[in-house]
């Protein structure tokens, strides 16, 4: 018999759905203990290959079956600088846990949570080096930058992250909301292990604005450069009525939340929910907003032009999502906002789609019902439609090469069409996910390193 | 951190600082706009760069107190700090790439309003020094609230004052000012025209009847300014542009003022209720 999965403790929906607490209270040692204990050491473990990183994930395991905790923790920052993180964003149903053979007639081992436990459970273990003498740039303190700065501060070279916003972390910092990821106990504690590296942050700066990626090898002195700026642009529907008072996008309104801390009382920070809240899309970022707007007060819908079976975000997210009692309107798309004289929102005009054949990506592409357009009644919307690399630092750095869509175009290990600068992330594939621009910016520390052996 | 170096009233609500920002003294250009977060707690303000000295490593900015956040800016003292002064922000103004020989061709005429008075001060200055024919035409309700008077007859060739009230110079509004001088023939090669939205709307329509060119500066509201948020965008010409990045200035033809009005009061009752608070704040600790 097959022994089932050790539920993590999580804070009653009905609770939850009025604070911004963390959802997940993960395992306990004796927890993690017994889940590890359902691990089968195969021979050979699907789940390190489907990890973006390659972490030796039934090595870590079997320590932490045998209570050794820090061994365990050794055996992950092999690989990854950043499990805390992971442990909770990552999309596990479909890279590790997703390969785990225990899920072919069960329940597969919760990888996540044990990854989670350990980061929590212990201190980072440090390494010993030696000073290169040789200066690197990261532009953007997000999941690519954090990765791939602490790599090359264990190589011994002097790192500094430039950050644009007052605080660092990128979008774990403006865009995933506490209740997922918490800032003080969880971000802050992974930021304070990569600055022990000997990382400096510095924030407030803006490259292609403050500093250009020129004057950085000019006036700075850095000998290479890598660019982990993301995908901050956001995207709108173009459909009438989109400017109207009370449309925002996605970014706008997680961004006011978590960065910005409008949920608190004593932050300045205005934010706008109504009574009723709207929400277009179905990727994490979608769930995000939903749940935040619905913590803040808000009857909230999500609104997707496809089945919940296309839903692009983390399964966990749309299970918590609903249990919270946010309402998921399918196969409905936007086609106009209706406001009032005084240019508020009062309503979307949407219309009825229905599943038609694969489109390129191979999900069913959603077509249109003629004639079946109605209203829902709404004070807010919040568009969540994905995300494009921000062109701040193309549009003003001469020779770096960008593709159709904006994206800088980089070799698999970062290298860019200028010598010396290297990308990685969300800046080159386009919104994906945090786990896969750690894979990138740790890729592109090693072939910096590569690079500045040459110089 | 950004030490307040000097501070000084204009009017009895709109305040100059010069604070320490090397980093974006030395990049900053003129239509520029920078981003001032006074404290942990508070907002990310846009805020036009009004001076730059980039071998003392200072910007100053002119704030006039209208909401908490910008009273929060008005109430610190010298040597006091901002939590954050992020930039320079946004495109420079077109003129600043222009030849000698452009320069030496232009004619331009400022309509400035209020604090928008302020950023005029740079952009006049540089057209000035690099050969340009440059003036201003200042407009505020009464006298006792224009600013920037002195400094301004100091970088442009002629400044006109303006008053609603009549209590100093022409009697009447900036656009007025600007048929006259173009009647009497004034050969103007372009307009600019800082101010409150409304008064750039007008300035546009005028433009547009006497046949000129005009740019107008648009304050949106922003939280990041660098394109991530979307909440300063604005339809130009029918199309959606972020006013942080590929702004801050557009052409005035195009700007559909009424919806960019509409939009710089998004928030504005939650604005009156976090005033009322701030205020009852005030009278508790006195």
């Amino acid at each position: 018999m097959m022994k089932p999965r050790i539920q993590a403790a999580e804070q009653d929906p009905k609770v939850r759905s009025h604070n911004f607490e963390e959802v997940c209270l993960g395992y306990k040692p004796e927890e993690a203990m017994e889940e590890a204990s359902r691990c089968l050491h195969c021979k050979n473990p699907h789940c390190v290959g489907a990890c973006p990183v390659g972490i030796d994930i039934p090595g870590f395991i079997a320590a932490v079956k045998d209570g050794r905790f820090d061994e365990a923790a050794s055996v992950i920052a092999r690989d990854s600088s950043l499990p805390a993180i992971c442990g909770r964003v990552c999309p596990q149903e479909t890279q590790c846990e997703g390969s785990c053979v225990l899920g072919i007639k069960g329940e597969s081992v919760a990888i996540g949570k044990l990854e989670r436990f350990v980061a929590d459970y212990c201190e980072q273990k440090q390494c010993e080096t030696k000073a290169k003498g040789k200066k690197v740039a990261i532009v953007g303190s997000g999941p690519a930058g954090l990765a791939c700065g602490g790599d090359l501060a264990k190589m011994g070279y002097d790192v500094t992250i430039f950050e644009a916003l007052h605080k660092a972390g990128g979008v774990l910092r403006y865009g995933i909301p506490e209740f997922r990821l918490p800032k003080d106990s969880v971000l802050e504690r992974e930021l304070g292990k990569i600055r022990s590296l000997g990382v400096k942050i510095e924030t407030d700066v803006v490259i292609g604005r403050t500093l250009t990626i020129d004057q950085l090898f000019e006036n700075e002195g850095f000998s290479a450069v890598f660019i982990g700026t993301g995908a901050g642009l956001p995207r709108f529907m173009g459909i009438p009525g989109e400017n109207l008072n009370g449309v925002c996008s996605a970014n706008e309104f997680l961004t006011r939340n978590n960065l910005m801390q409008a949920f608190r009382e004593d932050y300045d920070t205005p934010v706008r929910t109504g009574g009723r809240c709207i929400v277009v899309g179905g990727g994490n970022v979608a769930m995000d907003a939903a749940r935040t707007a619905l913590r803040l007060g808000a009857e909230t819908s999500i609104v997707y032009r496809r089945t919940e079976a296309e839903l692009p975000a983390r399964k966990e997210e749309v299970h918590h999502a609903s249990q919270e009692g946010i309402e998921f309107r399918m196969l409905t798309n936007p086609v106009e906002i209706l406001g009032d004289d005084k240019g508020n929102v009062t309503a979307v005009k949407c219309i009825r789609m229905e599943l038609g054949e694969p489109d390129q990506s191979g999900r069913r592409s959603p077509v249109p019902v003629p004639g079946s357009e109605f209203e829902i009644p709404a004070d807010t919307v919040i568009m969540a439609l994905g995300t494009s690399p921000n062109p701040l630092i193309t549009s003003t750095t001469d020779g770096l090469e960008a593709n159709r869509k904006g994206c800088i175009v980089a070799s698999e290990d970062g290298a860019t069409s200028r010598p010396g600068v290297f990308a990685g992330g969300d800046a080159v594939s386009g919104a994906a996910t945090v786990i896969l621009a750690m894979g990138a910016g740790r890729r592109a520390a090693q072939a910096i390193d590569n690079y500045l052996k040459t110089i | 951190m950004f030490e307040i170096l000097k501070k000084e009233m204009l009017t009895p609500s709109v305040c100059r600082m010069v604070v320490s920002a090397p980093l974006v003294a030395r990049a900053a250009k003129p239509g520029q706009f920078l981003i001032v977060r006074p404290d942990e707690k508070g907002e990310r303000i846009p805020l036009t760069i009004s001076d730059f000295d980039s071998e003392k490593g200072t910007v100053t900015i002119v704030t006039q107190s209208i909401g908490v956040s910008s009273a929060k800016i008005n109430d610190k003292a010298e040597r006091d700090c901002f939590a954050d002064v992020v930039g320079p922000l946004g495109l420079e103004s077109e003129f600043v790439s222009f030849s000698q020989e452009r320069y030496a061709a232009e004619h331009y005429v400022f309509l400035a309003g209020g604090v928008g008075t302020a950023p005029v001060y740079p952009q006049a200055k540089w057209l000035k020094e690099h050969g340009a024919k440059v003036d201003v035409i200042i407009g505020a309700r009464s006298e006792n609230l224009l600013i920037y008077t002195e400094e301004m007859a100091r970088v442009c060739d002629n400044l006109y004052i303006c008053t609603d009230d009549g209590s100093k110079g022409f009697h009447g509004l900036v656009t007025a000012k600007l048929k006259e001088l173009v009647s009497e023939g004034v050969k103007f090669t372009m307009v600019v025209a800082i101010g409150p939205m409304v008064m750039m709307k007008f300035a546009s329509l005028t433009a547009k009847e006497l046949g000129l060119p005009i740019t107008v500066s648009l304050n949106m509201l922003m939280v990041d300014g660098t394109g991530m948020c979307g909440a300063c965008r604005v339809s130009v010409g029918g199309k959606i542009r972020f006013a942080c990045v590929e702004g801050p200035e557009f052409d005035g033809y195009l700007v559909d003022f009424d919806e960019a009005i509409r939009r710089q009061k998004q928030y504005a009752v939650e604005e009156k209720e976090a005033m009322e608070k701030h205020v009852c704040k005030i009278g508790r600790g006195r």
